[in-house]
């Protein structure tokens, strides 16, 4: 039996109160990107780039070029103050072609083709006006899609994760291994760049998966087996590294046989993500927020899911946002330990149907945790049901709401039912003011 | 939803006042007056003894050139209907009404025989011995072998309900427009498929004969012709003048627009394959090459596989030769068409009149409502396109003639007097039909018009007498117009009234007097003849030297100002408040001397904008030498250019039709008319079905009514179910037998709003597992459990979803949906109600919704109720603004509020939706707990 939190059915806190299912892919939808305030880009295995405006759930365009997966996606904006501003598109595929995208016109820029590996990841260094493509070495591309330098032949397996740091630096991950590079102008004077590598770190016992700068100073790197490394963003040494996720000296509260069971998968680091204070991991099923200050764990949600966390995102109002291979999309907040946790309201639903859970170890759980060592906790203040397959990805719109792609082939955008129902009145007025239907007649 | 059918059964009179004491009035609208012989013990259901059909049918007669006047078939197909009703001699009587001067063949002025594009008239007659009214349309079709090419055809719908015909008038006329346009359309294709046909002969006969003279030509070396050689010149050049003519003929032809065809989207052209099987009749092969597009050119394609054959140049007139049938004349496609709509005028007017009434009164306040009326109304009901709409001269009734039309009365006949030009023994006898929009209830003894005009007044007078007297007279109070190609010998006034407030009551007021044997003709005129050109073209003389003829200058005057530049003039004579005051009583017709000169001008101008070919016809006429009675006329003003007029008339036309066809007409009335024996009847017992496409619905209606009374008897949570699906909560249906969940999902389907204009978003059966898409697309589901690992699936989706949905379990009786404490419902479902039939219970649910419906329309439309005042209230106010208005305003306590905030929304959406786009599908939802209700 899974401990997993369950919240009732009534989640005032939830302003999600209504939903558009956006339809077009035909197949696992992997990627969303945000192009700019009202628009995003999604991509997946159908090799199919759509672009949506996320207020109106509108299909903007639909970008056909690949023919295989697509891997990676980013958006690069046009640094040019004197014209508007052009909005861009990349995006890689399996079939080792990157494209650049025309956002305003949805037509297709330019295609590169001259890859020897899949490009796994694309990162835009908008200070510099260029990109660079991470397969299996590591390519630096101008606006213009000239090749300004590349490295050599890096590894088999390609970097799975580029990050820029201060300096004109990029820490990518390769493997185990995460190698800094460096970009140095070249020297015959064109705005030409020369790419070098400057050192290697091999202090993950496994593959990195997830790589995130959380600061100038600082950036945090996660592995397959549930490391989490602090680095220095400037020296590239190790700040602090915590590879106790699972342990249960840490949680006392965890039951011996689950520490049994684990097996990497569960306690792999699949997404990290950060605030200032905070570095916020998605490990195995579970959530834990580690303090940068205090260099610990101070508030975990072992299991947060039913399966693994694919993704998770902090919001602006100490909200955390997760979405997992089961196929829902979790609110949780940070909250102090003071504050006793609202009783999860029962429902008859799940008994009625005899396969649903039973609330009490959740809450057990929860209480068990408050006597520890954490001094705040996170609390489920609402749950998002639609999608009937894995969350891939989800994109935070603010107050548009909520963007969340699926591996059953589906985009649904959450929505502020309040919030869309006084803009319908106010469209709705605007139309009767434009109609003229106002006059008294 | 708003015409409860209980209404109208007042059958006895003390049973209708104690009513009218307890109960607050009726609206107006549906007020029904006393029926006027009630006090002489009669009911007014009863069927009139002198009727000797049973109910009513349509009749189609021709007056053939061969055996006169000849019914050819009625609708229904069947002789019980006519009984012992004598179609021959009433075939007789309707075609003899058929003014229309239809002329074809050599006009002087033109060198090749004309077509003359004659519009069809429609008058309403009626034969009180026989016990019979009809609405009579007449129309003319094409034949090549036929005199003047033409065969007078008519359609008429025969009521024993003279009040039906008169109200009915509108409706009927476009009805029978349609049917009349499809059955010439198929007429003009077939004639010009003839027409081809006849010049390839002809083609091939001058090429035989060329080769002929030629031969003899060269044979001949003499240096003279021989009798022989200039009889073939002679016959080669009336094969040539033949050739041209004919030539002539298919250009006309082919130059008749398809306006009315395409804006009346009445016909749908089915496939090649369709009209090839159908083509059975007179052109064999015409439909090879045809394309099932509606143009014309492609209607008229050319046929290469036609083998000529020789023919003599003249043409002989044989009259023992068999006409055309009516099949043959109108390629079989279109004609089986005809039929069908036919069918449905039938199947649309059969029933008593206050039951098409009521329904149409009801129809077009629903149409008033046209913000909220997708929410619960049937959706064929509002895809029904009005029936102004399809009437060409109701262009210009812009929408607020159609709100005068309902704040007055039902869209009534619009009485209209034209006194044609009989050449028959028809007198004109001018009755009114007064307008009176405050006070409708009193039938007003009318008087006759007083005629300025000395001259009219003295024919009149004489006519007048001579219709009450005579014994075989036929009352003519008004006939449409005819073509708009008439001349001033053969035209007419035609004059419209606007809708006539009183017309559904005032039936009393326009009696007349019907001697024994006479037929009533009671015309009526359909906006489509208002035309201001028509007036004009009828006084041709006054036109020409006043435009607008005062009452000294023969009993018509114009008040407005024709004014075709002047577009805000326009606009206000447009309202109801400045309706036209158009007067006219008068006849012309017989002609006056300077309508003999042929007016070679006319001729020549074959089109107006209208796009009608119009080619006027010949003014010579031979007076017939049964003329009773003289007409007035208008004194014939010297030095009209007959050339001036028609250009005159275009320059008014566009501008003023719209005008007149507001101008209500009145003064002209027979002050002695009473019927007799036409006292309302209902022509037959059949039930009243409404229209066509409701029928179905209605038996739906009934259905879903009855099963949603036995379930709010039999679940004692009926409630919260209700609940659920009218605030938009998507409510299962489970149960394992398709029959059991299918009954169900009808039954609550009356309950679920629409999301827009299109079908209701219910799912009666579903086997597979549920997913969000579908909570959002359906609003109630009919679900299938399963006892299988498959089934197993579909209960986990359930069990995942639940926050969407509701779930009526139809096995086990269990409801698992959000609590339920409102008032409104209960109203709507209350488990003791009185009500037995399913009918009565749909109509009660609609009307409760209306009300709901109402109340929402208000919450969506107030301003301030969604957005602040100032741009700096805060945001709560407004909310709490919004939730007092719910509560206090509108009465709403607990959960109702969120079925009207629902209702609001999509109303909402459907307000600011884009024409082009579809609705956004969305879902929105609640955050609430659950309850499981057993029973």
């Amino acid at each position: 039996k899974s401990s997993v939190q369950t919240i009732g059915e009534e989640q005032i806190q939830n302003p999600y109160t209504e939903l558009l299912v956006l339809k077009g892919h035909q197949d696992i939808v992997r990627f969303l990107v945000q192009i700019d305030d009202c628009r995003f880009a999604s991509a997946g295995d159908d090799g199919i780039v759509f672009l949506w405006n996320a207020q109106t759930g509108e299909k903007l365009f639909e970008l056909h070029g690949h023919t295989h997966k697509i891997t990676a996606i980013a958006a690069f904006s046009s640094s040019d103050a004197s014209e508007e501003k052009k909005h861009l598109i990349l995006t890689a595929s399996a079939d080792r072609t990157v494209i650049v995208w025309d956002c305003s016109s949805g037509r297709q820029v330019q295609k590169v083709s001259c890859f020897h590996s899949t490009v796994k990841c694309l990162t835009v260094l908008q200070r510099l006006d260029v990109w660079l493509s991470g397969g299996s070495d590591l390519c630096v591309w101008n606006r213009k899609l000239d090749l300004l330098c590349k490295t050599s032949h890096l590894t088999d397996a390609g970097i799975s994760a580029l990050v820029e740091l201060p300096k004109n630096c990029i820490a990518a991950a390769v493997g185990r291994e995460l190698i800094i590079f460096r970009l140095v102008a070249s020297n015959d004077g064109s705005e030409g760049w020369n790419v070098l590598e400057v050192k290697r770190l091999v202090d993950h016992q496994d593959n990195i998966l997830s790589l995130v700068s959380v600061n100038d100073l600082t950036f945090v790197t996660g592995s397959h087996v549930g490391e989490l490394i602090v680095w220095d963003a400037l020296d590239w040494t190790k700040q602090a590294s915590e590879c106790n996720f699972w342990d249960s000296s840490v949680h006392p509260d965890v039951q011996p046989e689950i520490k049994l069971s684990q097996s990497p998968n569960e306690t792999s680091v699949q997404h990290l993500t950060s605030d200032e204070e905070c570095v916020f991991a998605a490990v195995g099923k579970g959530i834990y927020v580690y303090n940068l200050q205090m260099k610990r764990v101070i508030a975990c949600q072992r299991t947060a899911h039913d399966s693994s966390v694919l993704h998770i995102e902090r919001l602006p109002n100490r909200q955390l946002i997760s979405c997992s291979e089961d196929g829902s999309v979790r609110i949780w907040e940070l909250r102090e330990k003071q504050q006793l946790p609202a009783e999860p309201v029962p429902t008859g639903f799940f008994n009625m149907w005899g396969f649903g859970r039973v609330n009490k170890q959740a809450n057990q759980a929860a209480k068990k945790m408050q006597e520890n060592t954490p001094v705040y906790f996170l609390e489920l203040v609402g749950d998002l049901i639609g999608h009937s397959s894995a969350v891939q990805m989800f994109l935070y719109f603010g107050e548009l709401g909520l963007a969340t792609c699926s591996a059953d082939h589906l985009i649904i955008l959450w929505k502020d039912g309040e919030r869309e129902s006084r803009l319908r009145s106010l469209t709705l007025f605007q139309k009767l003011a434009k109609n003229g239907d106002l006059q008294l007649k | 939803m708003i015409s409860a059918p209980d209404v109208v059964a007042f059958t006895r009179e003390e049973e209708l006042e104690d009513e009218l004491c307890s109960e607050p009035p009726l609206p107006e609208e549906y007020s029904v007056p006393l029926f006027p012989f009630a006090s002489h013990g009669a009911n007014p259901w009863a069927k009139v003894a002198s009727s000797k059909f049973t109910r009513d049918f349509i009749l189609i007669s021709e007056f053939s050139e061969q055996v006169g006047p000849q019914p050819l078939l009625t609708i229904p197909n069947d002789a019980k209907v006519s009984g012992t009703f004598d179609l021959n001699y009433f075939s007789l009587r309707i075609m003899s009404v058929d003014y229309q001067a239809s002329f074809v063949g050599h006009p002087p002025g033109s060198a090749y025989p004309k077509l003359n594009f004659v519009e069809d008239s429609k008058v309403v007659l009626g034969d009180s011995k026989e016990g019979a009214f009809a609405y009579v349309h007449h129309l003319t079709l094409y034949d090549l072998e036929a005199r003047g090419f033409v065969r007078p055809f008519c359609m008429a719908y025969i009521s024993a309900d003279e009040h039906k015909i008169m109200q009915q008038f509108q409706e009927l006329s476009a009805e029978f427009s349609k049917a009349s346009e499809c059955l010439k359309t198929g007429n003009r294709k077939a004639f010009a498929n003839e027409l081809e046909k006849k010049l390839k002969d002809l083609d091939y006969t001058r090429t035989v004969l060329h080769n002929e003279t030629e031969i003899q030509k060269k044979a001949n070396d003499k240096g003279y012709y021989t009798t022989q050689a200039i009889e073939k010149a002679n016959e080669l050049a009336s094969v040539e003048k033949s050739i041209i003519e004919h030539q002539d003929l298919l250009k006309q032809i082919r130059s008749y627009p398809y306006r009315k065809l395409k804006r009346s989207d009445f016909h749908p052209y089915e496939p090649e394959c369709a009209l090839d099987q159908a083509n059975t009749g007179c052109d064999q092969d015409l439909t090879t090459s045809d394309l099932a597009e509606p143009g014309e050119t492609q209607l008229y394609a050319h046929v290469p596989s036609y083998t000529p054959k020789l023919i003599k140049a003249k043409s002989a007139k044989c009259f023992d030769k068999k006409l055309k049938t009516l099949e043959e004349l109108c390629d079989i496609y279109f004609f089986t068409q005809t039929l069908d709509q036919l069918h449905q005028i039938e199947r649309t007017f059969r029933g008593d009149v206050c039951y098409l009434l009521t329904d149409q009164i009801s129809r077009a306040l629903l149409k008033q409502q046209s913000v909220t009326n997708f929410l619960f109304e049937d959706v064929s009901f509002l895809d029904e396109k009005p029936p102004e709409k399809q009437y060409r001269g109701c262009q210009g009734l812009s929408q607020d003639a159609i709100d005068r039309k309902c704040s007055e009365e039902s869209p009534a006949p619009k009485v209209v007097i034209s006194l044609g030009s009989y050449k028959s023994s028809v007198e004109c006898v001018p009755i009114k039909m007064e307008q009176e929009i405050e006070d409708s209830q009193e039938p007003k003894m009318t008087e006759s018009i007083t005629f300025e005009h000395q001259e009219n007044l003295d024919y009149l007078d004489a006519d007048i007498k001579g219709s009450i007297s005579s014994g075989e007279s036929i009352e003519v109070l008004g006939t449409e117009k005819s073509a708009s190609g008439l001349t001033k010998s053969e035209s007419q006034a035609s004059l419209p009234v606007s809708p006539s407030p009183q017309v559904g009551r005032s039936k009393v007021g326009s009696r007349r007097t019907v001697s024994e044997d006479s037929i009533e003709v009671l015309s009526t005129c359909p906006s489509e003849s208002l035309i201001p050109e028509d007036f004009k073209a009828s006084y041709p003389s006054a036109i020409n030297e006043e435009p607008y003829v005062d009452d000294e200058e023969g009993g018509l005057h114009f008040t407005p100002k024709l004014n075709p530049d002047n577009a805000d003039e326009q606009e206000d004579i447009s309202k109801p408040e400045n309706l036209v005051q158009v007067d006219s009583a008068c006849c012309i017709g017989k002609e006056s001397p300077n309508f003999l000169e042929p007016l070679p001008d006319l001729g020549q101008k074959p089109c107006n904008e209208d796009g009608v070919v119009r080619i006027p016809p010949q003014p010579y006429r031979q007076v017939e030498p049964g003329l009773r009675g003289s007409f007035g006329s208008f004194p014939s003003h010297d030095g009209i250019s007959g050339g001036l007029l028609p250009y005159e008339l275009d320059s008014r036309y566009l501008t003023g039709s719209r005008e007149v066809s507001k101008s209500s007409l009145d003064e002209c009335s027979d002050s002695t008319s009473y019927i007799s024996s036409a006292a309302s009847t209902c022509s037959d017992r059949t039930p009243s079905p409404a229209h066509l496409t409701c029928q179905a619905s209605e038996r739906h209606k009934k259905k879903a009514g009855q099963n949603a009374l036995r379930f709010i008897r039999q679940y004692p949570f009926a409630h919260p179910a209700i609940y659920s699906l009218l605030s938009g909560r998507t409510l299962i249906v489970l149960g394992e037998e398709e029959a059991i969940v299918k009954k169900l999902v009808t039954a609550l389907s009356i309950f679920v709003p629409n999301c827009g204009i299109y079908a209701k978003p219910v799912k009666h059966w579903v086997t597979s597992p549920l997913h969000v898409v579908d909570f959002q697309k359906w609003k109630l589901i009919g679900l299938q459990r399963v006892v299988s690992p498959a089934g197993v699936n579909v209960l986990h989706a359930l069990s995942r979803y639940s926050r969407y949905v509701s779930i009526l379990d139809a096995d086990s009786k269990t409801l698992r949906c959000p609590l339920y404490k409102g008032t409104l419902v209960s109203r709507l479902a209350d488990h003791r109600t009185q009500i037995k039939r399913g009918s009565t219970y749909y109509m009660h649910v609609q009307s409760i919704l209306t009300q709901l419906c109402s109340k929402a329309f208000l919450f969506t439309f107030c301003h301030h109720l969604h957005l602040p005042i100032s741009e700096r209230e805060p945001e709560e106010s407004v909310v709490n603004r919004r939730m007092n208005f719910l509560k206090l305003q509108l009465g709403l306590a607990n959960e109702d509020i969120k079925i009207v905030q629902y209702l609001a929304e999509l109303l909402k959406l459907q307000y600011i939706q884009e024409p082009g786009q579809g609705v956004n599908p969305l879902l929105r939802f609640d955050y609430v707990p659950s309850f499981l209700y057993k029973i």
